[in-house]
């Protein structure tokens, strides 16, 4: 259910994410410039008028819970002290909102994940992570509250395995390397959250696996049944971040969310039809069906007929999530949550996973086996049940190209070894130059 | 007998093993590699480029037709060479600085590719200097420049303002895409072309090679 986890966190200046209400996270981005020495007092001030629109439209409507999200760019990355400058420009924001107006809120920083440089990348040492490990720490220092990241461990091997089609190859990388990654890196982050004391370990995303993914299919490069099976499969490399130690809200971009509110009880961040301004996506209003917080994703600041970008994306984040919590309060949140959910559920393969029924399914899959590997398969082969559940019922309609591409999967997710070993031993023999085995502790 | 149906269906067919086998078998059978090449590789290609066009095909198709080929043309390579065959021409691309994302310049790359064209890909965060030193080494005929942040668009203009600087523009084209990129934009730093899409990628380097050859 929206606004309600079983884990509600209280963080920032004393905001409750999960406890009944869905507040609006506004995430936003600079207009088209060069990050660099000789406009740096650009970019502040670009951040410092962001930062007051937004809060400014915010008070104005009355909203009763913010959370901001700064994602820095690659260049606020690999100078760590440009990062940790604006996270402490944003939180004295936040924090003045708050004492002026009483405004509940908290600040998400999430630095870029820089580790890709090299080929294959170098995920646990070398000069990327050691500057991405000073970025993470000095935006904590700075006030930083919620802790995420995008990462990216084992994309090198996914993405050319979405190209291809390489079934076996998506599985390994979801399924074995992803997760690897992304436990290492979330027992990283926890330290230094702990360490700090101010900074909650958040959460991760599949955003360079399961958003490429659903971009492609969207521009019909790749199948939609395929996108959706990715979904499905990436909800077990983003768990493993909870696993080792975050606590939530989920990252925004992380459609596959749902299924980690059904399994861990913590809270997660949706985006959906107002985060059009930053791409497309089929599952708008589904995406709001189990969220605690409620993004636009990003948005340039760029002067609009009502103001600036996001102090307009703030008012509609704020009235979506106004009519959420009229719906809770007054007992109605169940008939809305299925309104949101079936007024896309069947239009795309992609919606029809993510349905709490779907969620479930695909969340109860995961549970019931042991290892990243085999979780990953039992999510695909859950996804791919309920779009053959769909199609039988006539709820879903598919063009035969993806009828095809559904069997083709199915197939070759029955076809995969049980055990890991043996399907680790074939990737390495075929792939082993394009990741670093070390890397992902093989 | 018809030497080029086997090659040209396998190449179709995305299956770089019978696409080899096809080569092979109308190698021994004294066809000229050329001939291979415009009458099955070529005529694939551009089948596989409309039936992607016409959402037939989705990207995994057209690069697994894209492999047939290649594995194809790594049997023709040498012959070609020996009798001084060149390719349609030679392609530097990159992700421009400060722009980690990499798929859409690899699609572009892999469409170059089976469009006949020799392509170097420096991946992503590409300085200018590295595009530079890539043409000279290369003897590029195009610098194709990626960009998926409309933060690092700028870059762009950087590269293209260096290449101007070291007096390689008249004789290379330049070609950018990307999510933010736009035709005004493309036209504003003076590239050459602005692809929106993928697919119009191969068409647009013929053409410039064209209009090389022409003058």
């Amino acid at each position: 259910m929206f606004g309600h986890s079983k884990k509600p966190l209280r963080c920032g200046f004393d905001l409750t994410i999960g406890a009944g209400h869905v507040f609006p996270e506004v995430n936003f981005t600079l207009p088209a410039i060069n990050v660099e020495k000789a406009t740096w007092s650009e970019v502040v001030a670009q951040y410092e008028e962001m930062a007051t629109k937004i809060l400014e439209r915010a008070i104005a409507l009355q909203v009763p819970g913010l959370v901001l999200e700064f994602e820095l760019l690659p260049a606020m990355t690999s100078t760590p002290e440009w990062g940790a400058e604006l996270t402490r420009l944003l939180e004295s924001h936040l924090r003045r909102a708050h004492e002026k107006h009483g405004l509940r809120c908290a600040l998400r920083v999430t630095p870029t994940d820089m580790r890709a440089q090299g080929m294959p990348p170098l995920l646990r040492s070398g000069a990327a992570w050691e500057t991405m490990t000073r970025s993470f720490e000095l935006c904590m220092e700075a006030g930083a509250h919620l802790i995420s990241i995008e990462s990216i461990g084992g994309k090198e091997l996914h993405d050319p395995g979405l190209m291809y089609g390489d079934i076996r190859a998506i599985v390994f990388a979801l399924g074995v390397l992803a997760p690897r990654d992304t436990a290492w890196l979330w027992d990283q982050i926890s330290a230094m959250c702990a360490q700090n004391g101010g900074s909650f370990p958040a959460g991760d995303s599949a955003c360079g696996f399961a958003n490429t993914a659903m971009q492609l299919a969207h521009q019909h490069m790749l199948p939609e049944v395929l996108a959706a099976v990715v979904r499905a499969m990436s909800a077990v490399r983003s768990l493993a971040a909870f696993e080792h130690g975050a606590v939530g809200p989920s990252k925004d971009c992380a459609y596959e969310g749902p299924i980690i509110k059904a399994i861990t009880g913590y809270p997660i961040c949706m985006e959906g039809k107002s985060a059009s301004c930053a791409h497309f996506s089929p599952l708008g209003n589904i995406a709001a069906a189990m969220c605690d917080l409620w993004s636009n994703e990003s948005v340039q600041n760029v002067r609009l007929l009502s103001g600036s970008a996001p102090e307009a994306f703030t008012e509609t984040l704020a009235y979506d999530c106004r009519l959420m919590n009229v719906a809770s309060d007054k007992g109605d949140a169940l008939r809305l949550r299925d309104w949101l959910t079936e007024s896309d559920e069947w239009l795309s393969p992609q919606a029809a996973v993510l349905s709490p029924e779907a969620t479930m399914s695909i969340a109860g899959a995961i549970v019931s086996e042991k290892g990243y590997y085999n979780r990953t398969i039992a999510a695909g082969l859950a996804a791919v049940a309920i779009l053959r559940a769909g199609i039988q019922r006539k709820q879903l309609t598919l063009r035969v190209k993806e009828v095809q591409w559904l069997d083709r999967i199915e197939k070759e997710l029955d076809s995969l070894a049980p055990a890991e070993t043996k399907v680790t031993e074939e990737m390495m023999s075929q792939h082993g130059t394009e990741f670093d085995a070390s890397s992902y502790g093989l | 007998m018809d030497h080029s149906k086997p090659l040209y269906e396998a190449i179709l067919n995305g299956d770089d093993k019978a696409s080899v086998a096809a080569t092979r078998a109308a190698l021994a059978a004294n066809a000229h590699p050329m001939e291979l090449v415009t009458t099955a590789m070529i005529p694939a290609m551009d089948e596989v480029g409309k039936l992607f066009e016409a959402q037939e095909y989705f990207v995994p198709e057209l690069l697994l037709a894209g492999r047939a080929m290649r594995a194809a043309m790594d049997l023709l390579r040498p012959l070609l060479a020996a009798s001084g065959a060149q390719p349609i021409g030679r392609v530097v691309i990159g992700t421009v600085a400060g722009d980690l994302h990499d798929i859409g310049k690899n699609l572009v790359a892999s469409m170059l590719q089976g469009g006949g064209f020799e392509v170097t890909d420096l991946g992503t965060d590409v300085k200018p200097e590295r595009f530079i030193e890539a043409v000279e080494t290369f003897n590029a005929d195009i610098v194709a420049l990626s960009a998926l942040l409309t933060v690092t668009m700028p870059a762009m203009k950087l590269t293209v303002d260096a290449m101007r600087a070291a007096g390689m523009r008249d004789r290379v084209k330049v070609m950018i895409g990307g999510a933010p990129v736009t035709r005004q934009y493309s036209d504003a730093i003076g590239a050459d072309g602005y692809c929106e899409s993928a697919s119009g990628v191969v068409a647009m380097a013929r053409n410039f090679i064209e209009e090389r050859h022409s003058h």
